[in-house]
């Protein structure tokens, strides 16, 4: 059992529109009980509207919840009154952005945001002890020379390039989490791949864990050690990520892992495809979000809000169809041979509509 | 019409500059308004006229033949040898004159708007980060001292202080010239404030005091410096304006008290035309070398103005000498859509 | 003069029967001038493009894909154009042409989708009048004959024609792209130009469109040339497709077959990119380093620099397009004069390429080997 390090409780974020006197809530985030542990990568997996970004700026105390609390090694965020106390938390839990081109400010050189946020974090090094620890973390993610680089302006720099001193700028805070906020959206693909293996090395290497917050649940499966899927505010389903990406139990999971191009696989151009129409998370009520697209819909669905529920030994799904297995005591199976899909469980009483 | 979306263009291929050693790029900021103006033709024509009035300004005595207030000549001199313009309707020289009056004229325009841009930054950039009612309040003020007409306001301010000297004369304009910089800020914050760069910096945890002037303010220096010349620019002309109706201490030695007392001897038809019309050209020159020098950082700010040399290399590409295509410079290109959060 | 929708008529998985060449592009080139002189961004480029046949092109960003597709829409404006080459539509030459030239066939004959339908659609007009405009401009239409023909069209992407008296704000993401469609199918043209037109999408979204777009293909036998950077999202699309890097194309071939044997090392290293969800876990290399400086392109094979697989005479050699099996590659390992068959793919980790690291050119460009932890 991994030692807990971040744990949320019924966060919620809602947005209130229309102004001061708008009537109306936009339930950007519901009631997500999340944990992440000490080394560990965490992929956080959801679409636009989602709430994953919302999270990320709670975690980050950009936001403050409208309603539950979030605990960062059991002392919950509320309770941080002091600026230092404040700091000390941002040290932790520092940031790295989507956005390559305008994540660093483009009128300093490298050097700038390194050595900066080592005075606000670090204050007890020295100048000297400073550049060598700019130097060592940008080592840590691949950009050498780090004198060379330490020098340069970002508009020097290409796209992974600077996601890495985002890394390197996390990273030189001595953090214990880092919350990465859909890091390689922007990124060609074939870089890609060199950032989400400098997560994993620093994972590896730094004993650092990272909340990896991202579309792309192939990238997801790349990198993370649980998974946690997202729709419309909620947390649908949570668990290891072999096991959530192998037999997924909700049908929004279903539904992203279908809808993932497999080059292998004959393509499918039947009649009937998703309307994919965004969910409604403004006054939203009760009741499942997916219902709309959800082919195993039955009356429950519209009544009562799924809430998780274990599935299989530490793999959770909300959904009111899903059926969880009589026992845990059954050990993972191992995954499918190479090229072959593995099927999703249909739910009881229903047909595999996809 | 041709297509929908047909002024879409598909960005420029990215152009390596990670090769470039560290001499050529000594600092982004130097080293791109040094380029801006010397490649500007106008820019470089607004910088030699400026260096030349600065020149005058600080070694008048060099230049002029005699000083401004001696009387010892002649009054109503035609051009000649002795007296490159002629001499004013009390003997004093016009050319040394205008040569001394160009000091005050000059320190008009840099403190007035030195200190219209201070106030501006302070205003707009307060106003587009703090929003709310901050905003709101700062945001009134700044559009009614637009929308009053600021000349007559100024005559009415001088006027109640009866002569103005130099320090009040800058005081005046510096308090009310500042608004149009303020409201060009405060819309380029308004459009910087979401950027990610400044949100990591909160999420750094740095003080809100701290991003202005760090973090924002920085990434602005070509609007601020813009601002400045514009300020400089409406400075010169307000303050000859206002010498020359007579709100001056008349006993200064600038041009617009030259135009004063022109103005009452009647140089024009009195056979002095040219003591009336050198202080005029002298102030549209040195407003002019303000408005030039702009243009260089327009070109900063906005890379889609800078004129693209005329692609001649030797050997490449087909394009006729002579072609003159508009240009905007490489930006790195970027496909991905930025997915809503 | 109403313009009947031209059904294909017996297409099934197969699709419909190819065989005139719509699509004729010889040594296109493509130049932007910039300060630093004439970049090629297009660089003598070849391409056929046959009847009914869907072409996906593949590369990332500054690869010159999207103003390959702008040369031969014609969409071209200063400081990019045309500098050498051809592009033969229906045999006839459109390179060069003035506007009032194209307009005959602009949108009747071909079409464009652009990438991003909120920047591309006009914000402050409903998608009616954008459709009307487009038909004013290239037919003589009546007024009745273009709403039928709007709702029709709305109609065949599934869209609801209520929606035609709506601005693009008020319609989702997925909806505007497939208005942008629509649009490029008022008068069912031979041939529609994609330009990443899912790239803003989710990715439930996307695959929803890209199954729309091939059934409309398939049902009215117009051909596609489909530009993006999501290699695995054409995968199940395209009957050709063309990987271009640096300007050039660097292989040319089946779809299928360019899956299953790349020739090239840039394929096979952009195919390497790609984390699955099925299958096993493998740990994936990427391509490290950078794409070549356009306005100074390196002598010898462009991405030399970067292939695991470089030879010594890739570094002085630019290669041309050799025919390997129906496949065309730009690559020396295939100039004949190698041995046996064309390179397999389990090449053991390169190694120079140190992919862990990003090395700047302030060091030495072969650096000595990383060792590699994992």
């Amino acid at each position: 059992m991994t030692d807990e390090l971040l744990r949320t409780e019924g966060l919620t974020r809602h947005f209130r529109l229309g102004g001061l006197l708008g009537r109306h809530t936009l339930h950007a985030v519901d009631d997500v009980n999340l944990a992440i542990g000490r080394r560990e990568i965490v992929a956080l997996v959801g679409e636009s509207g989602s709430g994953k970004s919302t999270i990320a700026r709670l975690l980050a105390m950009v936001y403050k919840p409208t309603a539950g609390e979030i605990y960062f090694e059991n002392r919950p965020l509320s309770s941080l009154s002091s600026r230092s106390d404040q700091l000390e938390y941002r040290g932790n839990v520092p940031m790295v952005f989507q956005d390559p081109y305008s994540s660093i400010n483009p009128a300093y050189r490298v050097s700038h945001g390194l050595i900066r946020g080592m005075k606000l974090h670090r204050p007890d090094l020295d100048h000297q002890r400073r550049t060598e620890e700019a130097e060592r973390v940008l080592n840590a993610v691949g950009l050498v020379p780090a004198d060379v680089v330490l020098a340069k302006f970002p508009y020097e720099m290409s796209g992974g390039q600077r996601q890495r001193v985002g890394f390197a700028q996390a990273l030189a805070y001595r953090p214990k989490l880092i919350l990465a906020d859909e890091p390689v959206s922007m990124l060609d693909v074939s870089i890609r791949i060199g950032l989400l293996n400098v997560m994993s090395d620093l994972r590896e290497r730094e004993g650092v864990s990272i909340l990896y917050i991202t579309h792309d649940i192939a990238s997801a499966r790349y990198v993370a050690d649980r998974v946690v899927v997202m729709y419309a505010g909620y947390v649908v389903e949570q668990g290891p990520t072999e096991e959530v990406l192998q037999r997924p139990q909700h049908p929004y999971t279903q539904l992203l892992l279908s809808a993932v191009p497999d080059p292998k696989a004959p393509v499918a151009v039947s009649g009937s495809s998703d309307a994919s129409e965004p969910p409604k998370v403004i006054d939203p009520g009760e009741g499942c979000r997916f219902r709309p697209r959800c082919p195993y819909a039955v009356d429950e669905c519209a009544i009562a809000t799924p809430r998780l529920r274990p599935m299989r030994s530490g793999h959770l799904a909300a959904c009111h169809v899903a059926v969880p297995e009589v026992s845990f005591t059954t050990p993972l199976a191992p995954t499918t041979p190479a090229g072959e899909p593995a099927a999703p469980p249909p739910p009881a009483g229903a047909e595999a509509a996809w | 019409m041709a297509f929908p979306g047909v002024a879409l263009q598909p960005a420029p291929p990215e152009t390596q500059a990670a090769e470039q050693t560290p001499s050529r790029r000594r600092g982004q900021r130097g080293g791109n308004l040094w380029r801006a103006i010397r490649h500007n033709r106008k820019a470089t024509a607004g910088a030699i006229l400026l260096l030349f009035f600065v020149v005058l300004a600080i070694l008048p005595g060099q230049v002029a033949p005699y000083s401004y207030t001696s009387t010892a000549f002649k009054p109503a001199l035609q051009p000649s040898a002795a007296h490159w313009l002629g001499t004013t309707a009390l003997g004093q020289d016009i050319f040394s004159q205008l040569v001394y009056g160009t000091r005050e004229s000059l320190i008009i325009a840099l403190a007035v708007g030195g200190l219209s841009t201070v106030i501006a930054v302070i205003i707009g950039v307060s106003a587009a980060y703090l929003r709310g009612v901050t905003d709101g309040v700062l945001s009134l003020i700044t559009d009614v001292l637009l929308v009053i007409p600021t000349f007559p306001l100024i005559i009415l301010i001088a006027a109640y202080v009866r002569s103005a000297g130099l320090v009040t004369i800058i005081i005046v304009l510096g308090l009310l010239g500042w608004s149009y910089g303020a409201r060009q800020l405060r819309s380029q914050v308004l459009s910087l404030r979401d950027r990610d760069f400044l949100e990591s910096a909160r999420v750094r945890g740095e003080r809100r005091s701290y991003i202005i002037i760090f973090e924002i303010l920085p990434t602005m220096t070509s609007l601020i410096v813009a601002s400045f010349l514009g300020a400089a620019l409406y400075a010169v002309l307000a303050a000859a304006g206002l010498q020359f109706v007579g709100l001056g201490d008349p006993n200064a030695q600038s041009w617009g008290t030259m135009l004063y007392w022109a103005e009452n001897s009647e140089a024009l038809g009195a056979g002095m035309p040219l003591w009336a019309i050198m202080p005029g050209v002298c102030v549209a020159l040195l407003g002019a070398a303000f408005a030039l020098l702009n243009y260089a950082f327009d070109e900063i700010s906005n890379p889609a103005l800078r004129p693209v040399r005329k692609a001649m290399r030797a050997g490449r590409g087909g394009l006729d000498p002579g072609t003159v295509l508009e240009g905007s410079d490489a930006e790195p290109s970027r496909h991905r859509e930025r997915r809503d959060r | 003069m109403s313009v009947p929708l031209r059904d294909a008529g017996g297409a099934g998985a197969n699709g419909p029967v190819v065989d005139d060449e719509i699509l004729e592009v010889r040594q296109l080139s493509v130049a932007y001038a910039t300060d630093a002189g004439l970049v090629m961004a297009v660089d003598k480029v070849d391409l056929d493009l046959r009847r009914g046949e869907f072409l996906g092109v593949v590369g990332e960003s500054g690869c010159g894909k999207s103003t390959l597709l702008f040369g031969i829409a014609q969409l071209l404006s200063p400081p990019a154009r045309i500098v050498g080459g051809s592009v033969k539509f229906r045999g006839n030459e459109i390179a060069g042409l003035s506007d009032k030239e194209l307009r005959p066939i602009r949108w009747r004959e071909y079409s464009v989708v652009m990438q991003s339908a909120m920047n591309a659609l006009n914000p402050v007009k409903t998608v009616a009048a954008q459709m009307r405009d487009v038909c004013k401009a290239h037919s003589n239409m009546s007024d009745r004959e273009i709403t039928e023909r709007s709702q029709e069209v709305l109609r065949l992407v599934s869209i609801d024609p209520i929606h035609l008296n709506s601005y693009p704000h008020q319609l989702s993401g997925g909806m505007r792209q497939r208005a942008m469609i629509a649009m490029a199918l008022l008068f069912t043209p031979d041939l529609v130009i994609m330009d990443e037109p899912t790239s803003a999408l989710d990715v439930v979204a996307q695959r929803s469109l890209m199954v729309q777009i091939k059934e409309l293909q398939q049902r009215f036998g117009f051909a596609v040339i489909f530009v993006t950077h999501d290699m695995s999202l054409i995968s199940n699309f395209s009957d050709r497709l063309a990987v271009m890097y640096a300007g050039q194309i660097a292989e040319l071939g089946k779809t299928r077959q360019l899956f299953e044997s790349p020739l090239h090392p840039y394929t096979q290293g952009l195919l390497e990119a790609f984390p699955s969800i099925r299958g096993p876990r493998t740990h994936l290399l990427g391509i490290p380093g950078q794409p070549p400086d356009l306005a100074k392109p390196p002598p010898g094979c462009r991405f030399a620099p970067r292939c695991p697989q470089v030879m010594p005479k890739c570094l002085t050699i630019a290669p041309p397009m050799y025919e390997v099996q129906d496949d065309l590659v730009r690559c020396l390992l295939h100039d004949g004069s190698q041995t046996g068959s064309p390179v397999a793919l389990n090449i053991p980790a390169p190694a120079h390429a140190g992919r862990l690291r990003e090395d700047f050119p302030a060091s030495s460009p072969a650096g000595p080997p990383d060792p590699i932890s994992r």
